[in-house]
């Protein structure tokens, strides 16, 4: 009971670390993208690419999943992102859809399709037992990460003149436009940061959702799934609804496994009808 | 818009088109009459996001539902295609009225997450329900009567083609009276203007509701069409792609022209055909390449770039 409660937390952290880039995607920019996925799996490729073909320690290869993907998606929002951000949402779903199928594609042609092979430096692997209760070391790692990094963020968000910036674009971007904010450049940082972060959950990710070239499809609903049940454009609202939705789920797989995915779709259809606007969502 | 001359004639064509095909094209006639299906399930997509501006991710669960209910009822024992069909999208249009409360309430977002995710339950659904949908194996053993008593449905797909091609039309003439009728105007009208609409005494809700309900119908009809023709219903007919895809063929052809339906998934299915015969990865790659250019440079879709060089 309580492993498969840590499971979950730890499952869930990892869905809220992929997730919140979406989340400022649709909150600052209300760009829906559902090529967010994408990023997380550049992030997991540059991860394995580092570590097999040139030999980089896993926790030197983190880092560098989240600077690669961050420059990705600084790049692609100069030049693709940024002229959709007013246009209608069928639009931005057709794009973002497309650049799904091109990363899927392209994937594909240089990794195939087969699951990417994995492994973990020695002191993350194995389990440690507490009062009885058996922890996975790798599991305990990962919550680790997202607890600091999440405290990081929040200082970021709270405490900077950037993240007073962002907050301000967020609740008005006329407003803070007229206020001398830089909102596009506040957009494109926003942006990159949220990449790379997606990116960096896809490494931390690949031992537990597993990485192959489907993965910006299979997991995209899972990361709407947390901003929309959450409510877009705060950190809270999707912290919540993902650590809510990886015990759901991991719960549901463990104790119901005939049903399946069944629990988390059935969940997120009753949470959108009991919270249209999210958890934790915003009135515009 | 004033009245093209010649419009008459080119519509003539048009129609003429696939009765040509039939005879000229006779190693065809399968991939035609797939061409045929998936152009209504098109028109179904272009009523409720070309006209009634109801984005929707999870169009293919009412094809699906349409087309496991033709086919499970085949597999049961009774075979016979009009009623099967009229079954099939009797069950979609059910399940459409259900949802549409479920969709016609929220913004873009919440329907997106809405359609996409009845449309992933649905395929779940279908998946775990082994012992009546056959799971991933696919549903097999759909054992089609004679098409109205004297048609057996061939190897060659003649009977097929023919019997598409004609629910088409019918459907074609049916929603094209649909959305030049008062009713189809409103939506238009809801589509450019939500907040407008009640002013001038149209009730947004129970418009949408209808269109959506009519969309799943017409999509149901369409699902089950296939199951009968193919004598087999994959789960892929609920899947997400085909959601995907469907939305493509549409955007390709041009949104809120039944015309534009019908040409996106020709050209659409013609070029996967063609292209996924040399390389599905490759295929892939291209769709989405299209899907992106068609964002920024064409908008209009095909119809909407011809409109363009004729002004």
């Amino acid at each position: 009971m309580l492993g498969v409660l840590f499971d979950g937390i730890a499952y869930g952290s990892l869905l809220f670390l992929v997730s919140l880039g979406l989340s400022v995607t649709m909150g600052l920019m209300n760009f829906v993208n559902l090529a967010h996925g994408a990023f997380a799996m550049a992030g997991g490729f540059v991860c394995v690419v580092a570590m097999t073909r040139f030999g980089v320690p896993f926790l030197a290869a983190l880092p560098l999943a989240f600077v690669i993907t961050a420059a990705i998606g600084a790049v692609l929002e100069r030049l693709l992102y940024r002229r959709l951000y007013g246009a209608a949402h069928l639009d931005q779903v057709l794009f973002s859809i497309g650049l799904t199928f091109m990363s899927i594609a392209a994937a594909t042609y240089f990794f195939g399709s087969s699951q990417q092979p994995m492994r973990l430096p020695a002191f993350l692997r194995g389990q440690v037992s507490v009062g009885g209760v058996d922890f996975g070391v790798y599991r305990l790692f990962l919550v680790a990460t997202v607890v600091v990094l999440t405290a990081l963020l929040g200082v970021l968000i709270a405490r900077t003149r950037f993240g007073a910036q962002v907050r301000a674009s967020v609740d008005n971007a006329q407003a803070a436009k007229g206020l001398g904010i830089n909102v596009d450049r506040v957009f494109s940082v926003a942006f990159a940061l949220g990449s790379g972060l997606a990116g960096l959950g896809g490494a931390l990710g690949i031992e537990v959702l597993g990485l192959d070239a489907s993965f910006p499809l299979k997991f995209i609903v899972y990361f709407l799934l947390v901003v929309v049940v959450g409510g877009a454009g705060t950190i809270k609202g999707p912290l919540v609804a993902a650590l809510l939705l990886g015990v759901l789920d991991v719960a549901g797989k463990y104790y119901v496994p005939q049903v399946g995915a069944f629990v988390i779709y059935a969940a997120m259809v009753v949470l959108l009808i009991a919270f249209p606007a999210g958890l934790f969502g915003r009135r515009r | 818009m004033k009245a093209l001359p010649g419009k008459r004639t080119i519509e003539i064509i048009f129609w003429l088109v696939p009765v040509v095909a039939f005879f000229l094209l006779p190693g065809y006639l399968v991939l035609g009459s797939q061409i045929l299906i998936v152009a209504i399930f098109a028109l179904s997509l272009d009523l409720i996001l070309g006209y009634a501006g109801i984005v929707s991710l999870g169009h293919a669960a009412f094809f699906g539902l349409g087309a496991y209910t033709a086919g499970i009822l085949a597999v049961k024992g009774w075979g016979e295609p009009l009623s099967g069909l009229l079954a099939g999208g009797a069950m979609a249009a059910l399940a459409g009225f259900i949802v549409s409360f479920l969709v016609v309430r929220g913004e873009d977002l919440a329907r997106l997450m809405v359609t996409l995710g009845i449309g992933l339950l649905l395929f779940e659904a279908a998946n775990r329900a082994a012992f009546i949908t056959g799971g991933v194996d696919g549903l097999s053993g759909v054992a089609m009567w004679k098409l109205l008593g004297v048609f057996p449905f061939d190897i060659g797909g003649k009977t097929a083609y023919v019997y598409s091609l004609a629910v088409l039309v019918i459907v074609f003439i049916a929603l094209r009276r649909l959305v030049a009728s008062p009713f189809g105007l409103s939506l238009t009208g809801i589509r450019e203007n939500k907040q407008r609409m009640p002013s001038i005494g149209a009730p947004v809700q129970r418009r949408l509701v209808a269109a959506y309900t009519i969309g799943a119908l017409v999509a149901g009809i369409a699902g089950a069409l296939l199951a009968q023709t193919t004598q087999f219903v994959g789960l892929d007919s609920l899947g997400f792609n085909r959601s995907a895809e469907l939305m493509i063929m549409l955007v390709l052809g041009g949104t809120g022209r039944l015309y534009g339906a019908i040409i996106g998934t020709v050209v659409f299915m013609v070029a996967q055909d063609y292209l996924s015969g040399i390389n599905p990865v490759y295929w892939q790659f291209w769709l989405g390449l299209l899907m992106v250019m068609f964002v920024f440079f064409a908008r209009g879709g095909i119809l909407g770039a011809l409109e363009k060089l004729k002004r």
